[in-house]
């Protein structure tokens, strides 16, 4: 793309992705990992906070206890004191006894300004709420100086994106380090396909697929007796302020990869989209289906589609073709322009490294060494990249990058109390407003 | 005309009668040539009705597209284990001792996605046939506990339609045939090892169901050689003697055993229908070997246990109690006794638990 005039000079993409650049080339460079941690011993004790307890967040509680030796969980915050309970004891089970895990009575804080208390009490935070709280929740964790693994996305709307980008960067001027859960980042073989992709491997990326295609999802279904927050808080993923839509929940890991490896971000996006299977009352507002366009600067286009539909065809994947050949990453397979298999990755199923757990050993050892791992700008652009796909298939409009980014869409409010009105609410007969291609406006 | 009931009475009449005489011949081999004899001929001119029950059949869920072949399995005895002089033996698969197992039918295929999404989505339980006071289960599908969506695509890609499910804990493939059971009328439940070895061997006593020469394994199943680092279609290999395909291979199949080492070092006098039902979560054994395993792993004798392992990577705490993320090797087929147990005894059958 040539027409760059009206790119914000401090937000530009170019500018980010030299800026991206040379921070992941620093990363790679610098030897960290398991064996680094025998140096640390006995350093330090790090506190541990857990805002957002569901399963990924105590998943993920359970890794940062388990990369370092003395790290210890303090506090934990959550909307719903039931769910900071069965966090608890799922993490004590897993541990089996082991001490790590002292969060007393006083410092399990419940509510919407639980987060605050919990992060206050901490040197290192996981934020894993519901992505429309994450930009709130990273700027006070960061502006109290904490390192920070943070889930993806990292927010559900353009508003919630640039607070990220703009905390992103001083959290990188206060040397903290962020990790972002986007987990392909530290698994193996994405790592070593990405590097033969930039040797060359395939010539310069022209065209891909990016797939999160399966049968979908938990509901929650009403209660009696819930509030109409409540309800959308439990049943979360099917409300755009809380969750984004899966576009942006799941399928950002695949569009992820594709900015990644193109080393670029998109310049537009255009699309379709709709809800054809998961339509009942439980499934709120987002669609069950999205395929979008994604052209980048250098021409390249990525077809990305994501599909919540039981019996239908299942593939989670990313597939690039090049000016040289082609690559499919779920095969770890990369082939000639005549077809044949000019490399394998060569481990096969569970010989890698689980990249969850490498995430976390990264993130400490960094910690422990003074590194600074700064995940979050990377973060908030795929996180924005897939916003703009949603934009896209929910307006049927062809929507621009930067659009995107300087949009005012706000679908999170600045604040959320018991007493807040969710931004999208029930009709008469307890139907959710769906957004209409050719109708809603979505910048 | 011969009225219904009168037909059922005599059909439960004659299973009861089998299962004392079954019981019977193990104390008297020598004799059993004669009374299996005179039992058929009985049968023959008796009860066309029950000849039909020990037929194959084809389960049928909510109507035709969903369907489960069963084949019938004789009954009978036969050496459990393998020798030490076999290629590839393990110490848990000794000492060899006889074995007797009832009759039952049993899935001529491992489950296939298409069915056990159905157990997944609970989108076609309105279609439960209805139950009457014969049916072998009264239990109600609403009462069976469903299995979670999975968070990331159980599949990995390898394939849906006619491929085996994998990744299911063996809650998950218990309960599944809690709810088919609900959803048939008939009773189903996973294979006891005896029975999963009896039904592989098919009459066998060699490595594999077909012989020793690991050079036809290619012919009878799926493994590391031959599989292309994926699952493929149940049912494109050749079936074993008993019309069974994939005992070797493909994906592993759950069965209900605990899985106790020296369990057979117990059972030096031969035992009738073993089963270690021990309440530990892990481990419990499954059987046959996979599309990711060595030849060794895929002989009818050799066990596997399984391992909190098959979670590492679900990145959920607690972890999921219905998949094992890091078990894309595991599947299971289903079988259905001939001798229905009592409700109690159901229960007992489907109140697997698990944990993290």
């Amino acid at each position: 793309m040539k027409n760059k005039k009206n790119e914000n000079k401090s937000q530009s993409r170019r500018d980010f992705v030299q800026k991206t650049a040379m921070a992941t080339g620093a990363f790679l460079t610098v030897p960290m990992g398991v064996e680094s941690m025998a140096r640390v011993h006995g350093e330090q004790k790090l506190k541990l906070a857990l805002v957002g307890c569901g399963g990924r967040g105590s998943g993920a509680a359970v890794q940062a206890l388990t990369a370092d030796e003395n790290v210890e969980l303090v506090a934990m915050a959550d909307a719903f004191a039931d769910r900071i309970d069965r966090s608890l004891k799922g993490i004590q089970e897993h541990f089996d006894g082991e001490k790590k895990i002292d969060v007393k009575e006083k410092n399990r804080f419940v509510g919407f300004d639980a987060y605050k208390k919990a992060i206050d009490l901490a040197d290192v935070v996981i934020l894993t709420t519901p992505p429309g709280f994450r930009p709130y929740h990273f700027e006070y964790a960061i502006a109290n100086d904490k390192h920070v693994f943070m889930e993806k996305p990292v927010a559900t709307d353009p508003v919630g994106i640039r607070k990220v980008l703009e905390t992103a960067k001083i959290a990188k001027a206060k040397k903290l380090n962020v990790v972002v859960g986007l987990q392909r980042h530290y698994q193996s073989k994405y790592i070593d396909l990405k590097q033969r992709i930039d040797a060359g491997a395939i010539g310069k990326i022209r065209s891909g697929q990016v797939y999160w295609n399966d049968a979908g999802v938990w509901v929650k279904k009403r209660q009696a007796g819930q509030s109409e927050l409540e309800y959308q808080m439990r049943n979360w993923y099917y409300f755009n302020w809380l969750c984004g839509d899966h576009i942006l929940e799941q399928h950002i890991h695949n569009i992820d990869v594709a900015n990644w490896f193109i080393g670029d971000y998109p310049v537009s996006a255009q699309g379709m989209g709709g809800r054809q299977v998961r339509n009942g009352k439980d499934h709120g507002e987002i669609y069950d289906h999205h395929f979008v366009e994604f052209t980048y600067a250098s021409g390249a286009v990525i077809a990305s589609q994501c599909r919540h539909i039981p019996g239908t065809m299942s593939r989670v994947d990313e597939v690039f073709q090049g000016t040289k050949g082609s690559i499919e990453i779920g095969k770890g397979i990369i082939t000639g322009l005549d077809g044949e298999s000019t490399y394998e990755y060569p481990k096969k199923w569970g010989e890698d490294p689980n990249p969850y757990q490498v995430e976390h050993d990264r993130l400490f050892a960094s910690i422990r060494s003074g590194g600074v791992i700064a995940d979050a700008e990377n973060g908030a652009k795929s996180t924005l990249t897939a916003i703009l796909g949603r934009m896209a298939t929910y307006s049927g409009k062809k929507i621009t990058f930067e659009e995107a980014l300087n949009s005012k869409l706000h679908l999170m409010p600045e604040q959320v109390t018991w007493d807040t009105t969710p931004p999208s609410l029930p009709d008469a007969n307890g139907n959710y407003p769906i957004p209409t291609p050719g109708k809603t406006k979505m910048i | 005309m011969i009225r219904l009931s009168n037909i059922s009475f005599f059909y439960q009449g004659f299973r009861n009668f089998f299962s004392k005489l079954s019981f019977n011949l193990l104390m008297k081999t020598e004799t059993k040539l004669k009374i299996s004899t005179l039992f058929i001929v009985i049968l023959l001119l008796g009860s066309p009705f029950f000849l039909q029950a020990q037929n194959n059949y084809v389960e049928s869920l909510a109507g035709p597209d969903f369907t489960l072949p069963m084949q019938f399995i004789s009954g009978g005895s036969f050496k459990m284990g393998s020798p030490k002089t076999e290629l590839g033996h393990f110490g848990d698969e000794s000492p060899q001792h006889i074995v007797t197992v009832n009759d039952f039918w049993i899935g001529q295929f491992e489950i296939t996605w298409d069915l056990y999404n159905l157990f997944v989505s609970r989108e076609l339980d309105a279609q439960q046939k209805i139950k009457s006071s014969d049916s072998e289960v009264q239990i109600d599908v609403d009462a069976v506990s469903g299995a979670t969506t999975p968070y990331v695509e159980m599949s990995f890609g390898m394939g849906i339609d006619n491929f085996p499910a994998i990744c299911m804990t063996q809650l998950a493939a218990v309960k599944f045939c809690e709810w088919l059971s609900a959803m048939t009328g008939h009773f189903y439940r996973l294979p006891t090892e005896a029975e999963w070895e009896y039904a592989c061997r098919a009459g066998s006593e060699s490595a594999y169901s077909f012989g020793e020469d690991i050079g036809q394994l290619s012919e009878f199943a799926w493994y590391a050689e031959n599989s292309n680092d994926k699952y493929q279609k149940v049912g494109t290999k050749k079936p074993n003697a008993w019309g069974l395909y994939d005992m070797h291979g493909n994906v592993a199949e759950w069965t209900l055993d605990q899985y106790i080492p020296t369990a057979y070092g117990a059972r030096t006098n031969g035992v009738n229908n073993p089963l270690e039902a021990g309440e530990k979560v892990y481990p419990k054994t499954v059987r046959g070997g996979s599309w990711m395993d060595k030849p060794n792993r895929l002989r009818s004798a050799a066990r596997r246990p399984s391992s909190k392992q098959w979670k590492k990577r679900d990145p959920q705490i607690p972890k999921s109690k219905w998949w094992h993320t890091d078990a894309p090797f595991v599947g299971f087929r289903v079988v259905r006794p001939l001798i229905t147990p009592t409700e109690e005894e159901q229960k007992k059958y489907w109140k697997y638990e698990s944990t993290q």
